[in-house]
């Protein structure tokens, strides 16, 4: 297939982070903070970024705001042409460095929420007055005037706060919120049992999703992530392998998706040791499963294999071991009885006890 | 739905941005990459936060040598579906 160019990159800035939460998507082995790229060696990267066609830049981590230089990291992705997005918990930033971001040219935020309370949100986060800290930084954001979206992670055990998630997002001027139901790799693998929702609670959202859609139509727009272990499809991963998207780590390893470390196998190069075009155009990582002629049955031959491109590989290998095989999502995929059986399990045992992050050095 | 003397806006971190890569123009909203048509990006071009929607539709039909009624049908539409979006706002 003829190869389009990237359109978003997700730069993980840096590993470390003040929260703990229990479905972190960084990989299990975290970069420690003296083999992280610097600050001019980024630069680099987003100016070779925009030469191949990224216009969105997504500044993300661990917690973005860690980086002492990430003022100038926005000044220089700005500088290079691109869209700049900060996905941030909020903490770590004050209103001397929000302002320091707005003068820079800083584009837009990304705020997490862990819990629509401190009690719930501080537990998930394992950080005391982490909430109170992220309205503070909500304030100013409206303050200041950026765009906002809010990003709410629901799981088993705050998927009924959804509807006050809204509502906040609402109070807050936020122009979206994404509602994105837990997935799990990595570390989440680790809290299946303590995060996996059950069947009902997956129904509830997607009708509290339905609702507030038709009601805030114009004020709020609604992204949702569906709970994927109770969905008849998959979702189509990354807009398609090696279509849409990269991610650089923050060594300067280039992936076609956050998880692709978890596929064994896979050789990743670094920025490091080649330009971005050749990696995205020529990396063997990026080539493995674009387009559809790493396909077996039951994707190859399915109507629907250019819609979701056959689900997500890292999940095909978490749960079917083997990542070249369906995602066992779909319906169609001889592990997805079994999956939605253990599914089921997890969410009908009592929720053990989470299994918090721990922070990178 | 936009009137005739609604003033629409893009607001903050919304912006036309030419795309040098794939050529032509690009709406960059929050997380969000639209490709646009001539004549998306002839609307578009047009919305300076000052002008109402009617004297935008004006001008465009001036310029494209267009029935005005249908120019602002168009228009409408395309402002509409921005407007469910958040990537526009509008001022009275």
């Amino acid at each position: 297939m003829s190869v389009p160019p990237p359109i978003a990159m997700l730069a993980e800035l840096t590993h470390r982070c003040p929260l703990a939460c229990p479905y972190c998507s960084n990989p299990l082995e975290l970069t420690r903070k003296d083999s992280e790229l610097d600050t001019a060696a980024w630069a680099d990267i987003f100016r070779q970024a925009a030469d191949l066609g990224v216009l969105q830049l997504h500044l993300s981590g661990g917690e973005p705001a860690t980086r002492r230089d990430l003022t100038d990291l926005v000044a220089e992705a700005r500088a290079a042409g691109l869209y700049t997005n900060l996905i941030t918990s909020g903490i770590g930033l004050t209103e001397k460095r929000l302002r320091a971001l707005d003068a820079a040219g800083l584009d837009h935020i990304q705020l997490s929420l862990q819990g629509t309370d401190a009690a719930m949100a501080d537990r998930i986060g394992g950080y005391h007055g982490g909430f109170e800290r992220k309205l503070e930084v909500a304030r100013l954001i409206g303050q200041i005037g950026f765009p906002l979206t809010l990003n709410a992670v629901l799981h088993r055990q705050n998927l009924h706060q959804l509807p006050r998630a809204i509502e906040m997002g609402v109070e807050m001027g936020a122009r979206r919120i994404e509602v994105a139901t837990v997935q799990f790799h990595g570390w989440a693998l680790k809290n299946r049992a303590a995060l996996m929702p059950t069947r009902a609670q997956a129904r509830a959202a997607d009708a509290a999703v339905a609702e507030a859609r038709a009601r805030l139509k114009g004020v709020l727009v609604i992204d949702y992530v569906r709970a994927d272990y109770h969905s008849d499809y998959p979702k189509r991963c990354m807009g398609g392998w090696g279509t849409t998207g990269l991610n650089v780590t923050p060594e300067g390893t280039v992936l076609p998706c956050h998880a692709a470390q978890t596929i064994p196998g896979l050789v990743f190069d670094s920025l490091r040791d080649r330009p971005l075009a050749g990696i995205w155009y020529e990396g063997a990582a990026f080539a493995a499963y674009r387009g559809t002629g790493w396909m077996r049955e039951p994707c190859s031959g399915c109507e629907r294999k250019t819609v979701d491109f056959g689900g997500c590989r890292c999940q095909a290998m978490a749960l079917a071991g083997d990542p070249a095989a369906a995602d066992p999502v779909c319906i169609k995929s001889p592990h997805h009885a079994a999956l939605l059986a253990r599914a089921e399990a997890f969410a009908a045992t009592e929720a053990p006890e989470i299994l918090w992050r721990a922070a990178a050095g | 739905m936009i009137g005739p003397d609604d003033i629409p806006v893009l607001p903050r971190g919304v912006r036309l941005h030419r795309d040098r890569v794939r050529g032509g123009w690009v709406l960059l909203a929050p997380e969000r990459t639209l490709a646009l048509d001539e004549t998306g990006r002839a609307i578009l071009a047009e919305i300076d936060g000052i002008r109402s929607f009617a004297a935008i539709a004006a001008a465009l039909a001036a310029a494209y040598d267009a029935p005005e009624a249908e120019i602002a049908a168009d228009s409408q539409g395309f402002l509409g579906a921005l407007l469910d979006r958040r990537f526009l706002e509008i001022r009275q």
